[in-house]
């Protein structure tokens, strides 16, 4: 078994940031349907004191090792061998962060739009966050599925109750789409688990090696589950209903966080369950990304609604995500994980701020918007801010995750990384033509006399313009949490490489032997 | 104290003050940051250069700004001979620039933004020539084209400005794709992008191939083109020319600024930078060259039938860049950047000046214009030096650097050396035929708008000509600094250069050299004739001539047709890919039709079987009657 560093706080922290959120849940559940606004704060302070009690992940990460950190280990359900295990690395424990940061933008922005089922809205938010963080923290699959399909719920209530006119149709879709991968990937744990001997552990899962045949058989049950949460081209046309459709904090959830979850799952279980098959498909997986980049670029040039073309271009960027992972080396990696951050926290800001003019218009159609950078410069600027990080300008977060991304890329395969450059290039042309119809030319009469943002709004949107900047200016403070944990990631994957052929002749004589 | 550090970013806490104060507090004194701030860059380099000249070369990191894996990159600085020029070049003509301004955008609603934008420019164009890596030249490369985005589309309501700064950006990030894939390249073969290790080690590297998306080619001269992408897109060399006519929409004093004096010579500065790199590869300095000329003549045949003053000189500029990336090509970087000095001055004048006409008349149509020259005697005087010096007309700071890059040309080893000498002198007759064609038609001969406007001409106020005048010291005097031996000057600017470009081998006589020079001046003195006969003796020639070559005349008006060219095949396509076929058919038919399919099947299917069960009890009985009967059979027959 891998050696692992048991949570040495004086407080079990991730339990702590897991639960806390459900406990606030809770206070909420029993307290009066018409105490909105006591339900409104319950919701702020829990998530404001998860982030806090989050902290010490930040600050008191061990940067120089690659093993989990801040681990809790407790017998579960003994007779399974279930544990509930959980702990963070390099890989997981920005996510961590990002998804306690999100949960408190989501209840600020939704402070005054949301006026029906107050009660079981924050409910939902909450219980989100907590399966999200789950997630990320869970190191025994049992309490890993658990998590992943306990955030469904709530997000489909999100979607289905609190979204646009189209919202049934949106949240059956997510639904399924995501439960049809999510089942693949149970039959997958399970075949791991009887083939193991009976463990859910996923810290020793890895130290195992599995035939070659099988490899790639798991891989692909996982990667359904993975590609759809990504989501990967072809898979990809949940995602723009979801988010049209789903109210502003529901966009800003699926994108922040609910659809890094397929970029971790590759990263935390394909790489380095299934090295052989991951470095074989390795190819496949470019060339998605590469279609994925391109495809969702372009078609933003067709959107005429807003969110829907902001879900597009998640679709790009998380292109650039799947790109980097799979290009198998630091800079891609690093830059992929970054880059997860980073359209957490650009794609995530945008959707925030669209919630903001949509709240006074109730119009996402762009043809409504027009000039309105006369009746709300800060707004503009903010929303420029977003915009530019989205583009990968230098100076910004977005630059630094692609810019290592396409690095990666390029040394991986040069005609990869040339097409996927040429995202680049579209990524420019659909957000400035966005922004151009949004914020300038002649003034729309409708956006007439709309008030600029207020202290609400700005407090929401200020954390992540400070992210924006501060990944771009001094990346370090975040890519250094990542170095050791990637290392020893690519470690396991590449000297996979040298045994691959190895593996397939001993399969291969399996087969004959039988 | 490192003194130097603070002239990037001086400008910076400029635009931080005015974008946070710059509405509510400042308001009509937005300039003061601005021009303070700039003014500051500009002594402190001023003092910088004196450290330069007395052989204090600085090159150091101020942190490590991206580690992964092998990669790391820090934001460093590199000030030697060629910075040193540059930084004398932006915050000199800047600072003029921004006084200028402080007249020109008087009384705008977005004053505060202007300045904020125009600080931030400067932070940026600063960024570019101070970086001691590529990742942080391309920061700055970037930078001021996000600035350039922002100010020509500074009138942002007005659609044709919004839609040109977006070009701008756009055509930009074509060439910056190139340019970041160079990036790359010199990561993969070098192991890192500071200039240093790479300049020095790439002599390693000559006669080495490397796989490039199946083809086998040189890598110094991969590397070399990959870069050079970048400057055609910045540097608006022809095919990525497109952006620059149109930027004219911005305030003229971001056209003197951004699209005459600095960020467009930015390419050129890249390639002089990079001389290690391209001057390893002959194949690479042909296409420098060969680009350059066909830019430089196709742009000055284009400036002689345009009516928009701005326009003129903007393609002006095309051409003047054109000379710039010759001189590089042949080898003479020196040359190159000595051009790029000069042209900051009479080109920024001849913005500005053209500013100042618009400031009087209100629009920028020549044919409108004619005999401003009463009305505003300094704007003419200066305008009139401008034209004089871009012509190339002995003695003043134009001829001197273009007389360089003929004779390079001329006298270089360059196999196109010859060629290209040959279209420089083409362009020598277009470049002063061009210039005064404007000038006679602004200033000279009867107004021709309307009374209105007639009663509105002034001369612009004093913080205005004022700049003006010292831009024309500049244009008559800039020169002076590189005149060469030939002439009995002492080529000062070459061997200042001389430690970061090298020499150039030249062959040729004194007597070559005279001959060279006498007959493009010769060919430059026709020009002007031409122009004087053509807009004042007799004007009936050019408009008999326009009839006469009509296909000609409407080939050039419309400028090559390039932007309809690419209309047709580049932007039409896209967006009826998106909209038609992505939008419309893969995802609404095939994988909606898939996903949304699927279920629609299982349901169809399940309602046919559905339907099996009537809950009419002999229905049930014929079915099971008949299964039994088909398992009988089953059993019988086959068992």
């Amino acid at each position: 078994m891998e050696q692992v560093i048991m949570n040495q706080l004086s407080y079990p922290i991730l339990t702590t940031v897991i639960f806390l959120p459900v406990l606030g849940a809770l206070l909420i559940l029993i307290s009066r349907r018409s105490w909105e606004l006591w339900i409104k704060w319950v919701a702020l302070i829990t998530s404001i004191s998860t982030l806090i009690l989050a902290l010490p992940l930040f600050t008191e990460f061990d940067k120089t090792t690659y093993k989990m950190q801040f681990v809790e280990k407790h017998s579960w359900i003994p007779e399974w061998n279930i544990n509930y295990y959980l702990g963070v690395d390099g890989i997981s424990i920005l996510l961590v962060l990002l998804s306690a940061l999100t949960a408190i933008l989501c209840v600020m922005i939704s402070w005054y739009s949301i006026k029906t089922k107050v009660k079981e809205f924050y409910i939902s938010i909450l219980l989100t966050t907590a399966a999200m963080i789950g997630v990320f923290c869970s190191l025994d699959f049992f309490l890993f599925y658990i998590f992943w399909e306990a955030m469904l719920i709530p997000m489909f209530l999100i979607i289905g109750v609190w979204g646009g006119p189209n919202r049934i149709y949106a949240a059956i879709k997510f639904f399924l789409y995501t439960l049809v991968g999510s089942v693949l990937m149970l039959v997958g744990i399970i075949v791991l688990y009887l083939y193991s001997g009976r463990t859910f552990d996923i810290l020793e899962l890895m130290t195992k090696s599995y035939p070659y045949s099988m490899q790639l058989w798991l891989f692909w049950a996982f990667f359904a589950a993975f590609a759809v949460k990504v989501p990967m081209w072809p898979v990809h046309t949940w995602l723009p209903d979801a988010h049209t459709e789903a109210p502003t904090a529901g966009s800003v959830i699926l994108a922040a966080i609910l659809i890094k979850m397929g970029a971790y799952g590759f990263l935390r279980f394909s790489l380095p369950l299934f090295p052989e098959a991951s470095k074989a498909m390795t190819p496949v997986m470019l060339i998605l990304s590469v279609i994925a980049i391109i495809y969702g670029a372009v078609i933003c040039l067709g959107q005429t609604d807003l969110k829907r073309l902001i879900a597009y271009s998640s679709v790009s960027h998380m292109g650039f995500v799947t790109l980097g992972i799979f290009a198998l080396n630091s800079q891609g990696v690093e830059g992929g994980i970054l880059q997860m951050v980073n359209h957490g926290v650009v794609t995530g800001a945008l959707f925030l701020s669209v919630g903001i003019v949509y709240d006074r218009t109730h119009s996402r159609q762009i043809a409504d918007y027009g000039g309105l950078s006369t009746h709300m410069p800060i707004y503009a600027a903010f929303f420029m801010v977003f915009t530019l990080a989205s583009v990968g300008f230098p100076g910004t977060n977005g630059f630094i995750g692609e810019f290592l991304v396409l690095l990666g890329g390029f040394t991986a395969n040069k005609l990869i990384g040339v097409l996927a450059a040429t995202g680049v290039i579209l990524g420019a042309a659909y957000m400035l033509w966005l922004y151009q119809r949004v914020f300038f030319m002649a003034v729309n009469p409708k956006v007439v006399g709309l008030p600029d943002m207020d202290i609400r709004e700005t407090l929401t949107l200020v954390p992540l313009i400070v992210l924006v900047f501060w990944i771009g200016v001094y990346p370090n403070s975040f890519l250094s949490f990542m170095h050791a944990s990637v290392e020893h990631l690519l470690e396991r994957v590449n000297m996979a490489g040298s045994l691959q052929e190895a593996n397939i002749a001993k399969t291969i004589m399996e087969g004959v032997i039988r | 104290m490192k003194l130097y550090v603070l002239i990037p970013f001086l400008p910076l806490a400029a635009f931080i003050i005015n974008i946070l104060l710059g509405k509510e507090v400042l308001r009509n004194k937005a300039h003061w940051p601005s021009c303070l701030a700039i003014i500051g860059s500009f002594i402190i380099s001023v003092i910088t250069l004196f450290d330069v000249i007395n052989g204090r070369v600085i090159n150091e990191d101020l942190y490590t700004w991206i580690i992964s894996g092998k990669f790391q990159v820090s934001i460093g600085f590199l000030v030697d001979q060629l910075t040193a020029v540059m930084l004398i070049v932006v915050t000199c003509v800047g600072s003029l620039i921004h006084i200028y301004s402080i007249g020109y955008m008087h009384g705008d609603k977005g004053y505060y933004r202007f300045f904020a934008y125009m600080s931030l420019f400067v932070f940026f164009m600063l960024m570019l020539v101070m970086a001691n890596n590529f990742l942080l030249l391309y920061v700055g490369w970037e930078g001021v084209g996000l600035c350039s985005y922002f100010l020509i589309g500074f009138w942002y309501e007005k659609r044709a400005a919004a839609d040109a700064g977006k070009k701008a950006f756009i055509v930009n990030r074509f060439g910056d794709f190139g340019f970041a894939l160079g990036i790359f390249m010199i990561f993969l073969t070098f192991g890192t992008i500071h200039y240093a290790p790479v300049f020095s080690e790439v002599k390693n590297f000559v006669g080495h191939t490397v796989n490039f998306l199946g083809f086998e080619v040189d890598l110094i001269t991969l590397i070399a083109l990959l870069l050079f992408c970048g400057a055609v897109g910045k540097s608006a060399q022809i095919p990525l020319h497109v952006w620059l006519p149109d930027a004219m929409e911005g305030p003229t004093p971001v056209s003197a600024l951004i699209h005459a004096a600095t960020m467009v010579t930015a390419g050129v500065f890249m390639v002089a930078r990079c001389n290690a790199i391209f001057s390893l590869s002959p194949d690479a300095m042909i296409v420098v060259a060969i680009v350059g000329a066909i830019t430089s003549l196709l742009a000055a045949t284009i400036a002689c039938v345009q009516n928009d003053i701005k326009r003129i000189i903007a393609y002006s500029t095309l051409s003047h860049l054109g000379m710039m990336f010759i001189a590089c090509g042949v080898g003479a970087y020196a040359a190159g950047v000595f051009h790029l000095y000069t042209h900051a001055f009479f080109k920024a004048l001849l913005f500005l000046a053209a500013g100042s006409v618009i400031h009087a008349v209100v629009h920028n149509d020549i044919q409108r214009m004619g005999g401003l020259k009463k009305y505003m005697p300094i704007t003419y005087a200066v305008m009139f030096i401008g034209a004089l010096s871009a012509g190339g007309i002995p003695g003043l700071a134009g001829f001197f650097s273009k007389d360089e890059i003929i004779w390079s040309a001329f006298a270089s080893h360059s196999e196109v050396g010859k060629f290209v000498w040959i279209m420089l002198t083409a362009v020598a007759f277009f470049t002063p035929f061009y210039s005064f064609r404007m000038i006679f038609l602004t200033f000279h001969g009867k107004f021709r708008g309307t009374h209105h406007e007639e009663h509105h001409l002034h001369e612009s106020p004093n913080v205005m000509t004022i700049p003006l005048m010292i831009l024309a010291a500049g244009a008559i005097a800039a020169g002076w600094a590189g005149i060469p031996s030939v002439l009995g000057g002492g080529a000062h600017f070459a061997h200042f250069l001389e430690p970061v470009v090298g020499h150039p081998e030249f062959h040729g006589t004194h007597a070559q050299e005279f001959g060279v020079m006498g007959l493009s001046t010769t060919i430059a003195l026709i020009g002007l004739v031409i122009a004087f006969v053509f807009y004042i003796r007799k004007t009936d020639i050019p408009v008999m001539l326009a009839r006469k070559f009509k296909f000609f005349y409407v080939v050039l008006f419309n400028k090559y047709f390039v932007d309809e060219l690419y209309n047709l095949i580049i932007i039409k396509p896209t967006f009826w890919i998106a909209r038609k076929f992505l939008v419309g058919f893969t995802d609404a038919k095939i994988i909606e039709g898939i996903v949304n399919g699927v279920p629609k099947a299982i349901g169809v299917f399940s309602n046919k079987l559905r339907r099996v069960h009537t809950g009419i009890v002999h229905h049930y009985g014929i079915f099971m009657a008949a299964g039994a009967f088909f398992i009988i059979l089953y059993v019988l027959l086959w068992r």
